[in-house]
């Protein structure tokens, strides 16, 4: 059991840059007590200085048939980091949801001259662990070995990503396998939450209607053929860049991927989004859906409306308004709903940041018979924030909290490899951190109170609840937030 | 053993991260090799006492410029009262509420202010505190671990306590009771362990007992527990040694040392066949198969953490091609060796696939268990094992916080902090015959069934039958 779970650092670690400081710190002796005890155990000890803050050295070229290269020279252990990622991912879904992330789990389940058995032995024989994945914005295929192995799993990698076999009998394993864990979601409260509010948020034929997994109807779709036009129209050469971090030089990465990649050609058509004529539902005053979950001993709750674009000027500024409002432990949201009121074990907020602006949601479990207190609690915050400036102190904290972390984030070969990736979907250098941190740093109390009347919900907002409506629905009624749907959880979970 | 953590990144996580967990599997902890074999491993410390007991371990890396606090404290859900089960994780809770010089809500805010994050976890012999950050937040991090430790209890009081058994309990509905198969444990370890074994309640506790937690009960754990000579502090990160040494004398020095602590000692016991089934609202049947296991770092520990990943640590091993793949009866199979410093368990989880009923599950799995009782794993088996396992070693070691809590770990269990290589030797002593004869001695004894089946339907629950 821990004290609490940081679904908070999940969320800023999608939306939070990092970078390197310098290896050299302030001496300790220079900040902490004298030997001659000026230590006072009454005060807390001053901070040192935070150092400025230097982002590592990325050597960027290109592979001989298009792919970028971005190495990281990290020397610390004998481990590479390889990680490739493929501009694309779930917005290429087009009418089959689910596709994106299929196809990429499958590109490991049997490659070149291996079935799915075979190609897994040699992988954990080479202590070698190869991922695969899509994101809305990617597919990702991710590599971490010890430097003395590389050269076989880069073997293997490039199978993995040039020539899986997609064999009949694996599409139809896999997509059962999906469709069992799909049933699932009926008896999973957050995500039946997830995908109701998603399903209000946006309308038909806008891309995030759907989830990422897709559903049962788009799943019972997929066969050999679908997946390999996918693989064909979309992991091609010049979408794709190899981001390397680890225990060898870019010269040396160059070689090896060269070498492994070459050949690396584009065929068939290239699969494009397709263009999205609608927009996010914009929410009539206050939106209650109910999703009735009976027994449940608690109610999942998510407040949101849309968000913004990552691009947008105001990120910075959203994003240090958030870590106010529900982005950290201290933050108001866990201050009032948990530390102060007891009602819940977490509750966070955040913004989702895709290809096409993704929601702003606050999320929390909540005990059943304060479902209502929950709800007035979470709207008060939503509301004080914009309408009175936030605390000088807090403002600081979060800002602090914000920028003076980005080194934790980057510590690890993988860490590294993620926060390049994460950014290049924005088109972002690993430079930009030193950017992010003078524009984190510039924000003022009058931007935090902006930007949350602009981007938070107060007056209109989605309203999604599942719990056991024989317990809360008439305390739900009595709140007349607004308007009340109940949706099945059948309708939500087969859309 | 850490228990499995609490569900917000299970359900409610997903509303915003719901695409990437969906469909990116990319993990920040893969698995690496080591290089050659003889390349020792090393996490270079020292170990400082203080005369009231408390010990320091340092290890200077200034790869990157972080520091981690590590807090152990020898205590967990094991050392629990009879009706006070949860005692140890809710106490946890009330650590974060303020002390004297630091009163709440200082604690996360003033970490948070210097760009850190803390956290705490509960097990079943020991509590950890920890905090992460700029190596400039060290001095703060260990101020606030002295005061809570010294000066903790005189500004405790009923409502704190009040408010933490709120939120406990919260975590037990978000993680047990709301939670699909979330139930499992509470049944599982009463039918593994006799009434009154530290590990034969849950770590979470009961909603009784989590009601019963009075502030006398806070205030005596805290007086027997939390004691300078029952814990251990590791600074690990971009840190000059003796300057850290210095903070820890002016900071930790006077507080005065604590009684001498009776550990509990369970006699031996065997694990009878039992048989569980519970009803519960999910779709798909899950089997847990468990069995008496042995000690963390005993002798045949790491030969049974090489016959779980033989059986279920990789897609290719034996469970998994079985289960999943060849017969395609389950969506998924897992096995564990949960040793812990009393005793242990191992088990073997597997859910079925829609249709199919627990006994089938069940039948394949004691095929597959009794094959690897005969033969013992191939050669490969055992090589594939032995590098994956190397590879977890080496990816630990990429992260200040892992490193800091290993090392409070392995000085917990053998006195020496830096035990990596003698640990990663525990398991290359390991040879295919020992394997099998681990298998051979703890999986062909009394046993656990459970069965977790959908409402209404227990015709599907695992029964004693044996189905060839």
């Amino acid at each position: 059991m821990i004290r609490h779970h940081l679904a908070i650092a999940a969320i800023r670690l999608t939306v939070r840059a990092a970078a390197f400081i310098a290896p050299l710190v302030t001496p300790l002796a220079a900040q902490v007590a004298a030997p001659q005890s000026l230590f006072d155990r009454a005060r807390a000890p001053a901070l040192a200085e935070s150092p400025p803050l230097i982002v590592p050295v990325v050597l960027t070229s290109r592979l001989p048939d298009g792919p970028a290269l971005h190495v990281v020279e990290h020397r610390e252990l004998p481990l590479v980091q390889v990680t490739l990622s493929i501009a694309g991912g779930g917005r290429l879904d087009r009418d089959l949801p689910g596709l994106a992330t299929f196809t990429a789990n499958l590109l490991d389940e049997g490659a070149g001259k291996r079935d799915a058995n075979a190609l897994q032995s040699e992988l954990a024989f080479l202590g070698a662990s190869l991922s695969t994945g899509a994101n809305w914005d990617a597919t990702t295929i991710s590599l971490k070995v010890a430097r003395r192995n590389l050269e076989a799993a880069l073997d293997l990698m490039a199978d993995v990503v040039l020539r899986p076999t997609f064999a009949a009998n694996e599409v139809r394993r896999q997509r059962d396998l999906r469709l069992a864990s799909l049933m699932q979601q009926r008896d999973q409260p957050g995500a039946l939450a997830n995908l109701a509010f998603s399903q209000a948020l946006f309308p038909a034929g806008h891309p995030y209607r759907n989830a990422l997994g897709g559903d049962s109807a788009s799943t019972a779709r997929l066969d050999s053929a679908v997946v390999r036009e996918f693989h064909r129209g979309s992991l091609r050469p010049e979408r794709a860049t190899f981001y390397v971090v680890g225990d060898l030089s870019a010269a040396d990465a160059q070689r090896l991927l060269s070498t492994r990649f070459r050949g690396w050609v584009a065929s068939g058509i290239e699969r494009r989004p397709a263009p999205v004529l609608v927009t996010p539902t914009q929410p009539q005053g206050i939106q209650v859906i109910l999703v009735d979950k009976p027994g449940a001993a608690q109610s999942v709750v998510i407040v949101g409306t849309t968000g913004l674009e990552r691009t947008n000027g105001d990120f910075a500024a959203a994003e240090v308004m958030n870590t106010i409002l529900g982005g950290s432990f201290s933050s108001r949201l866990m201050t009032n709903l948990r530390e102060t009121k007891g009602y819940t074990y977490g509750v966070n907020s955040g913004f989702a940041y895709r290809p096409l602006p993704g929601p702003f949601s606050a999320n929390s479990g909540v005990r059943t018979n304060v479902t209502d207190s929950s709800l007035v609690e979470l709207f008060k915050e939503l509301r004080a924030i914009r309408e009175a400036p936030v605390s000088t102190e807090e403002l600081v904290r979060a800002k602090a909290y914000i920028t003076l972390a980005i080194p934790s984030d980057l510590e690890s070969t993988s860490q590294i490899a993620g926060e390049m990736v994460t950014l290049a979907n924005w088109n972002l250098p690993l430079a930009y951190l030193r950017e992010y941190v003078e524009r984190v740093n510039a924000v003022t109390v009058a931007d935090v109170q902006r930007v949350a009347k602009q981007y938070l919900p107060a007056q209109s907002a989605y309203v999604v609840i599942v719990g056991d409506l024989t317990r809360i629905r008439s305390d739900i009624d009595a709140l007349a937030l607004g308007t009340v749907t109940v949706r099945e959880v059948g309708s939500i979970v087969r859309e | 053993m850490q228990r499995v953590r609490p569900l917000l990144a299970l359900g409610l996580t997903a509303g915003l991260t719901a695409g990437l967990t969906a469909g990116l599997t990319m993990s920040l902890a893969l698995p690496a090799a080591l290089s050659a074999q003889g390349t020792p491993l090393r996490v270079p410390v020292t170990v400082d006492t203080l005369p009231n007991g408390l010990t320091l371990i340092i290890h200077e890396d200034r790869t990157v410029p972080v520091v981690t606090t590590n807090v152990w404290y020898h205590v967990g859900s094991g050392d629990e009262k009879p009706g006070r089960t949860g005692f140890a994780h809710l106490f946890e809770h009330l650590m974060f509420m303020g002390s004297k010089n630091a009163p709440y809500p200082q604690f996360d805010r003033l970490l948070e202010a210097a760009g850190a994050n803390n956290n705490g976890s509960t097990s079943g012999d020991r509590t950890n505190y920890y905090e992460s950050g700029p190596a400039s937040a060290l001095p703060l991090m260990l101020w606030l671990e002295a005061d809570r430790l010294g000066w903790m209890l005189e500004t405790m009081d009923v409502a704190k306590v009040d408010l933490q058994r709120d939120v406990v309990k919260n975590e037990r509905r978000q993680g047990v009771e709301n939670q699909p198969y979330g139930l499992v444990e509470d049944h599982l370890a009463p039918a593994l362990y006799p009434a009154g074994h530290p590990y034969s309640w849950s770590t979470i506790g009961s909603m009784a007992d989590l009601s019963a937690a009075s502030l006398d009960d806070v205030k005596s754990f805290f007086r027997m527990y939390y004691a300078p000579n029952n814990a251990s502090i590791v600074v690990a990160g971009a840190v000059n040694p003796d300057s850290v040494r210095r903070a820890f004398r002016e900071m930790f020095a006077e507080i005065p040392r604590g009684p001498a602590i009776t550990r509990p000692s369970p006699a031996p016991f065997t694990v009878r066949d039992t048989l569980i089934t519970l009803e519960d609202r999910v779709q798909l049947p899950r089997l847990y198969l468990a069995w008496h296991g042995v000690k963390e770092y005993s002798a045949d520990d790491a030969a049974l953490d090489i016959a779980a990943y033989v059986l279920a640590g990789a897609r290719n091993s034996r469970l998994t091609q079985a289960l999943v793949y060849e017969r395609e009866i389950a969506t998924s199979a897992s096995a564990f060796n949960s040793s812990q410093r009393l005793d242990g368990d191992f088990q073997i989880v597997a859910t079925a696939r829609p249709g199919f009923a627990l006994d089938t599950l069940k039948a394949v799995i004691d095929a597959e268990v009794r094959r690897l009782a005969a033969g013992g794993p191939t050669a490969r088996e055992r090589g594939q094992a032995m590098n994956s396992i190397e590879a977890q070693f080496l990816n630990r070691l990429e992260f200040s916080s892992a490193k800091a809590d290993r090392l409070n770990a392995y000085y917990y269990a053998t006195g020496t902090p830096d035990w990596f290589q003698q640990d990663l030797e525990r398991y290359r002593k390991v040879t295919v015959a020992d394997v099998q004869r681990v298998v051979r001695k703890y999986l062909n004894a009394g046993r656990v069934t459970l069965s977790v089946v959908p409402q209404g339907k227990k015709e599907l629950a695992a029964t004693q039958r044996i189905v060839q």
